[in-house]
């Protein structure tokens, strides 16, 4: 069991979800509430990277961040370290792929509350930010957790774009899914084994927090 | 909610903070050729017993390896299968110098058990596997990226049987994984590193023949120093070029040089 990997599997999770969701809640309540010109694109936007395959993203990633692009070498200038073969790649990577499972549950936990329940509390005097944190936020909880645990997962179990953008680098970029490839090449298959099967629980666990978290934030409220 | 996010944004900066500071502490990393699975994690173990530091090495397709050396990622040495992607790196400005060949491969045709084919030094089993119309899925690397795969398909055109096997060849990212297919019965066979099929549980997985050195370009396998390499990166590179490396080389299947 390679424990740095899977530690770098967790970070990326949390780091990811923590770049994402605070943007998600706007941006999702935007798609919700708002209408306006070119919305249809913009979802369709956000909506990509879901039918991408990863290596997409990856090519462009690389291209334009790698050492012999020039926004690659100014970005290497100023921040004093490369973007892809390193963590924080893999961030902007991940936060990349994972925008659609983010704002989509999101966007539907918010359109599920009817506008009179908006213009009520706004009748009741609720400055807006008093409106979105007591009444909307509280409604569209089981869509924001179900982003939440939907990006986790979907972190833990990224392959193809950590290993073109991060590299197998041991304590960096090398993931638990990208481990087990890493020790199947080996000819480690017990290591490897052992690791998918931690993946298989999580992501079983994960699922099953999902269904009871959502089910009881449900009943508290009726 | 103003607090969730608070907590939230710091959580994002403590990520960003923890991953600075994981590179920044990190042994220096060493991309190596895939053939090399077993001999130098043994190398590099002998090296940290001997002079107690630490290397991390990182295994994949000297192609891909020099592509992502090109990107930037952070290797401090480069052991590659071949001479072509090494000197590709001189050229680019990214060595310290042209490097050294530190060891000649050789390429084996392995059968597991169980398997119709018949190995031989000549590929006739092969040959004659494929007249029959049984041959069934057959492994190699991936030419374009692995050196010791462009090695396979010089011998098999060299036999004729090229044009033949296309059809059924399996591609490996790498050589290791290519010995994977070939070893796992999920294949008839394949053309494999000698090093791969040397290492531990290979030898009652199935047999094979080593394949003659004048068959297939030579496998002259360099390494280079990027110019970024530290103290125990460029004293890993001495190590390498020493006695107890060489011996270890030599165990697992390689020429070395005098």
């Amino acid at each position: 069991m390679d424990w740095t990997a899977l530690r770098v599997s967790l970070w990326l999770g949390a780091g990811t979800i923590a770049i994402l969701l605070p943007l998600g809640v706007w941006f999702g309540r935007l798609l919700a509430v708002h209408q306006f010109r070119g919305k249809v694109l913009v979802e369709a936007l956000v909506t990509v990277p879901l039918v991408l395959p990863p290596t997409v993203l990856g090519f462009y990633l690389l291209v334009l961040f790698g050492a012999r692009s020039p926004l690659g070498q100014a970005f290497q200038s100023l921040v004093g370290q490369s973007l892809p073969f390193s963590f924080q790649g893999l961030l902007v990577a991940s936060a990349i792929a994972n925008i659609p499972f983010v704002v989509q549950p999101i966007q539907r936990g918010f359109e599920a509350i009817p506008s009179d329940v908006r213009d009520a509390a706004a009748c009741c005097g609720l400055t807006p930010w008093q409106r979105f944190t007591r009444i909307e936020v509280p409604l569209a909880w089981p869509g924001i957790l179900t982003a939440a645990i939907l990006t986790f997962a979907h972190t833990l179990g990224e392959f193809g774009v950590v290993l073109m953008v991060g590299g197998n680098l041991p304590g960096e970029t090398r993931t638990l899914s990208v481990a087990i490839y890493d020790r199947m090449q080996a000819f480690d298959d017990r290591s490897a084994g052992v690791m998918a099967a931690t993946l298989l629980v999580i992501a079983v666990v994960t699922l099953m927090l999902t269904t009871t978290l959502s089910r009881r934030v449900g009943v508290r409220r009726g | 909610m103003l607090r969730r996010i608070s907590a939230l944004i710091s959580a994002a900066t403590l990520v960003a903070v923890t991953g600075a500071a994981l590179s920044a502490q990190r042994a220096p990393t060493v991309a190596a050729a895939a053939n090399l699975n077993f001999a130098l994690t043994e190398i590099a173990n002998q090296f940290k017993a001997d002079q107690g530091k630490q290397i991390e090495v990182v295994f994949g397709a000297s192609g891909t390896l020099t592509r992502q050396i090109q990107d930037g990622a952070p290797f401090e040495l480069f052991l590659a299968a071949d001479e072509e992607f090494p000197n590709q790196l001189t050229k680019a400005g990214l060595t310290r110098d042209a490097g050294v060949v530190y060891a000649t491969g050789r390429l084996v045709i392995f059968a597991p058990n169980g398997s119709p084919l018949a190995v031989d030094e000549r590929l006739n089993g092969l040959a004659r596997l494929i007249k029959s119309g049984k041959a069934g899925r057959f492994a190699i690397a991936n030419p374009d990226v692995a050196p010791y795969g462009k090695a396979a398909e010089s011998v098999l055109k060299k036999r004729g049987l090229w044009d033949a096997i296309r059809p059924q060849l399996v591609l490996g990212d790498t050589i290791a994984q290519a010995a994977q297919f070939a070893t796992t019965g999920n294949a008839i066979g394949g053309l494999v590193a000698y090093s791969l099929v040397l290492g531990p549980g290979f030898a009652e997985r199935g047999k094979y023949a080593v394949i003659p050195e004048g068959d297939h370009q030579p496998l002259r396998q360099r390494m280079v120093l990027m110019k970024r390499a530290g103290t125990t990166a460029t004293q890993f590179y001495t190590y390498l070029q020493g006695n107890t490396a060489k011996a270890i080389l030599r165990k697992h299947g390689y020429g070395v040089p005098k």
